[in-house]
């Protein structure tokens, strides 16, 4: 399966009936598409809406109506458009139950870098520090390397985006919690051994007594 | 009261050196015929303070291409490469803020406020050379409020006393936007008689608008 996919649906089931979601651009988007049958989510899209729906057929677009990639989108019954002030404040605020995103690197203490890569690649934070500073939980949804080069790390080494914020890290190879004690694998992938990932881990990692299958 | 004027008048109000807010994201609710005919105008050495640089073809990112800014003050410049490349050759210096304190500073400049106090940035580079505030044994970074001399601003509706509209996504940076510019100029792509917009559902007040001109659509 395509890592991308399992990613997503191990993300996927994280999320519990009624919570109110960011999904950052990119794989983390893909989890709407894979959410148990019995469970509703809300959407928000920091772009100002809750109820963020899928896109639309291509003769039914209202360019008004965008997600924060600028892709046309829909809203769903029950939604809310809003502006900037007030989409932030239901960021910072701890409205939004969980926020899923992409990251360049993520450490032990759970700092993350994901905005910049000084010199090459300089795109912006957009709304990701408040989404990290703001929403209960973070989940970091991501491929566990760079074209083999490891992201998770002893400690980031690029610009931080935030810090002590992210509370669980969901790659293809398993599931990581971050602890007081340091990043605690829960789940791994029977696809990969722990010797694998301890390979592509270049931060220690306490694994679980009660180790699980990634399914 | 008409607060129509045309877009002509409208530019003679940004000179040289100004700083602008524009209001959109990604080009979406961007008042698209106030930003062609600062394009056309040529009106240099801008401070753009917007939400991103838009795209190369579109949104204020025409400014970025036109080179008719000297600093911007933006959440995000990934969807504009020119942005990138004059930030890395130093000929624009790009100031990077979180989006959701970029929205708070607009705030605070229009709403009378000193600043705001958010726990967005803190432990990054964002948090370098600004106050630590404690609260409660809580801290938070102290963002001081940030003004403009001209606002550029889009809505669907308008009417002649400048109350606005908006529909879909296009709210955006556009409603607090229009209340901290000294001058706030909306581009409207309905322009209504007074009375003529529910006052139950007027999403900006009038009183936050100067003056108006006659738009078209808020995307690309």
């Amino acid at each position: 399966m395509d890592n991308k996919i399992l990613i997503a649906q191990r993300v996927a089931r994280e999320l519990k009936d009624g919570d109110l979601v960011n999904l950052g651009i990119g794989l983390p988007t893909l989890v709407a598409n894979y959410l148990p049958a019995d469970i509703n989510i809300l959407l928000q899209s920091e772009n100002g809406f809750t109820g963020l729906g899928p896109a639309p057929a291509a003769d039914a677009v209202d360019p008004d109506i965008v997600n924060a990639g600028a892709a046309p989108a829909t809203i769903v019954k029950g939604g809310a458009f809003f502006d900037s002030a007030t989409s932030f404040g239901i960021i910072r605020g701890g409205h939004v139950d969980v926020t899923v995103l992409g990251a360049l690197q993520v450490d032990e203490k759970g700092n993350i870098a994901n905005y910049m890569i000084p010199g090459k690649m300089v795109p912006g934070m957009g709304g990701a520090m408040d989404l990290l500073s703001g929403a209960r939980k973070v989940i970091v949804a991501m491929e566990h390397t760079a074209k083999g080069a490891a992201k998770i790390l002893p400690e980031c080494t690029l610009p931080l985006t935030a810090v002590n914020a992210v509370d669980l890290i969901i790659t293809e190879m398993g599931v990581i919690e971050v602890t007081d004690k340091g990043l605690v694998l829960k789940e791994l992938n029977p696809e990969y051994t722990l010797e694998q990932v301890k390979e592509a881990t270049q931060a220690n990692l306490i694994i679980s007594d009660s180790l699980a299958d990634m399914v | 009261m008409n607060k129509l004027i045309t877009i002509e008048q409208a530019m003679d109000f940004i000179k040289d050196g100004d700083t602008i807010f524009v209001g959109g994201f990604l080009a979406v609710g961007s008042p698209h015929l106030l930003i062609s005919a600062l394009v056309k105008r040529g009106t240099k050495n801008l401070t753009l303070i917007c939400n991103d640089t838009g795209f190369p073809e579109l949104g204020v990112g025409k400014l970025v291409v036109n080179r008719q800014l000297k600093k911007i003050y933006t959440s995000h410049i990934g969807t504009n490469k020119e942005t990138g490349r004059q930030m890395m050759a130093g000929e624009t210096e790009v100031v990077l803020v979180p989006q959701g304190t970029l929205i708070e500073q607009i705030r605070a400049a229009g709403y009378g406020l000193g600043g705001v106090l958010t726990r967005t940035g803190l432990g990054t580079e964002v948090a370098k050379g600004k106050e630590i505030v404690k609260v409660d044994g809580v801290d938070f970074l102290l963002e001081k409020p940030i003004f403009a001399d001209v606002s550029l601003i889009a809505a669907h509706k308008g009417d002649t006393f400048g109350n606005l509209f908006y529909h879909g996504a296009t709210r955006n940076f556009n409603n607090i936007t229009a209340s901290a510019g000294k001058v706030t100029i909306a581009e409207v792509k309905e322009l209504v008689e007074a009375g003529q917009i529910d006052p139950d559902i007027v999403h900006t007040p009038g009183v936050f608008v100067n003056f108006l001109v006659q738009g078209g659509e808020l995307h690309g």
